[in-house]
């Protein structure tokens, strides 16, 4: 190249490195305010919040004195809830995702069911907590109790745990399943030997985050009934005498931490406030938490894998 | 057992493994492969040559099967196997138990993301096998047989993808061999290796002439000639030529045989 023709290419790129930069800078300011403004809420609500967070804050029961006031009963239903809509929305979820991915037929039919799924999870949470009302506590006759609570949030979180599972499964490449079908395996043994395994580290990062989605959700769970306040636990899983095991505590009333923020919020008191600020931490720990395990299990089971 | 009487390497007497009679296959509306009469001799590696997209991987994956794993494929034809001449291809022949007494190696080496142990040991996992003894003594076998023990006997626990590529390959090869197979069907097995592991894989392939009746695709002829007893040539989904790789590669029947060896085609 002469010189002026390498000069031109100079200034070419200069021009082409300023945008990189404009870019650069434009992507650092967004991510700034994001932060910023999470940040901001969180120091906010700790400042509020944090003088009331003792012990006795989790292991009392609320009450009319915001000092004797506590989230025991809220943080117990939030993690009871979380159970049943975990174990309900996991085992349907992925066998949905799985039959979609490896059985089912690829024709019209299942194509109108699959963008039905993805409509599924922009329904309001509000709908779904009129569809719970109606099917899970008067149909079905499981009443205002922590197992219709479950079932809602898990037909909410559905959609997430769906489409997560399925992402993971596609990512699995067509040469490890020819290698297992090779040697003789069949379908399901192929699934469940070598799909399933791989796909663990996408569908369990599906699942917490559709769990940290449905920790939060109010609207459906106000809907069938979650009480505002309540002075009692839900009976024990586990019993002193045979069978050792009771699931009483599925169908006993119940609340959460979300209705028992609001509940505190909705009082004229600033004290109530007060506590509605450390309850927030709380749920804000209990969701980050959730993340941060979702993080490590992927991190550790993505280590097995590359490809 | 058939005797063969033209061509040098057969006035003795060659058992046929397996042969496939008119075998023609579609993709879709596409005529893949057109009307193969060949056969397989038994314990002898029989090469397929032809320029690319003539329908060499094609045939090798009707062996096992592996076109049923995808809709809009239709076979024509038969495949027998001996000695219990049961057509591989028949509609109430189940594919599972085709892949049980056929196995394969791929192109790319595809090792489970699984410990080298449980990659040897799945394909005896999914036959039932649960006595961790003969498990753990068909799994040296096999990776005796692959020549691979001695690189990897001190670390089974290890991941798989930590091992080279030609190291993979061979442990891909191990696994096709713990099931004792009848025939072992090689798909461009070094296509995707560096010359050092290429040859390491041809030693291999030569060690189990003889004990296992081999069908290799490549598209490399000097492999071809290096590694087989039997040469086919493909071109466009029809079996121009087959005979002893001798005479395939020195005294070709067919011009156009003649024409792909010697570099003036393909």
């Amino acid at each position: 190249m002469d010189q002026t023709a390498l000069q031109q290419t100079r200034d070419l790129i200069r021009r082409h490195k300023r945008w990189d930069l404009i870019f650069a800078a434009v992507g650092v300011v967004c991510l700034g305010i994001a932060a910023l403004t999470f940040t901001a809420l969180v120091i906010d609500m700790a400042i509020d919040g944090a003088p009331r967070l003792s012990p006795d804050f989790f292991t009392n029961f609320p009450s009319r004195r915001p000092a004797q006031a506590g989230i025991l009963s809220a943080w117990i239903g939030t993690t009871l809830v979380m159970l049943v809509t975990a174990a309900a929305a996991i085992p349907v979820g992925v066998a949905a995702a799985v039959y979609l991915e490896e059985y089912a037929p690829k024709n019209l039919f299942t194509a109108i069911i699959e963008i039905n799924i993805t409509n599924l999870a922009g329904v309001p949470s509000i709908v779904y907590g009129l569809l719970a009302l109606g099917l899970f506590v008067y149909a079905f006759g499981f009443g205002q109790s922590i197992l219709s609570a479950g079932l809602t949030l898990a037909l909410l979180i559905l959609p997430v745990v769906i489409v997560a599972t399925r992402e993971a499964i596609r990512s699995i490449p067509s040469a490890i399943r020819e290698a297992a079908y090779a040697l003789g395996a069949t379908k399901w043994g192929t699934t469940w030997d070598h799909v399933l395994p791989y796909s663990m580290a996408g569908i369990l990062t599906g699942v917490i985050i559709g769990m940290a989605r449905a920790i939060g959700e109010t609207a459906p769970i106000i809907t069938i009934g979650a009480l505002t306040f309540i002075a009692f636990l839900p009976p024990a899983p586990i019993q002193t005498e045979f069978p050792f095991l009771s699931f009483e505590w599925l169908t006993a009333p119940f609340t959460v931490m979300p209705i028992q923020m609001f509940n505190w919020t909705s009082r004229p008191e600033a004290a109530f406030h007060q506590n509605a600020a450390a309850a927030g931490l709380v749920l804000l720990f209990m969701t980050l938490s959730m993340n941060a395990l979702a993080i490590y299990i992927r991190f550790q089971l993505r280590k097995r894998i590359k490809w | 057992m058939s005797k063969v009487t033209d061509g040098p390497l057969n006035t003795s007497l060659l058992s046929v493994k397996a042969e496939t009679k008119n075998l023609s296959f579609h993709y879709g509306s596409f005529n893949a492969l057109k009307g193969i009469n060949m056969p397989l001799y038994e314990k002898k590696v029989t090469a397929l040559i032809g320029p690319s997209g003539c329908g060499k991987s094609t045939y090798l994956r009707c062996f096992n099967r592996m076109h049923d794993l995808y809709p809009g494929n239709r076979y024509d034809g038969e495949i027998r196997l001996y000695p219990d001449n049961t057509n591989l291809l028949h509609a109430h022949v189940d594919p599972i138990e085709v892949r049980m007494r056929i196995s394969m190696v791929f192109q790319k080496p595809n090792p489970f993301p699984k410990s080298i142990y449980e990659n040897v040991a799945y394909g005896l996992r999914v036959r039932g096998e649960r006595k961790t003894s003969i498990v753990d003594e068909k799994v040296e076998q096999a990776l005796r047989n692959a020549a691979l023990w001695d690189e990897v006997k001190h670390r089974l626990k290890d991941l798989a993808f930590n091992l080279s590529g030609g190291q993979q390959q061979r442990l891909c090869i191990a696994r096709a061999l713990a099931t004792e197979p009848e025939i072992l069907l090689f798909d461009e097995p070094t296509s995707a290796l560096d010359p050092i592991a290429t040859a390491s894989i041809e030693e291999l392939i030569a060690d189990l002439k003889g004990k296992l009746t081999i069908l290799i695709v490549t598209h490399n002829m000097q492999q071809a000639a290096r590694v087989s007893d039997y040469t086919a040539y493909m071109y466009l989904g029809e079996l121009i030529e087959f005979d002893a790789t001798d005479t395939i590669f020195i005294k070709p029947k067919n011009k156009a045989t003649e024409d792909y060896i010697t570099g003036r085609f393909g």
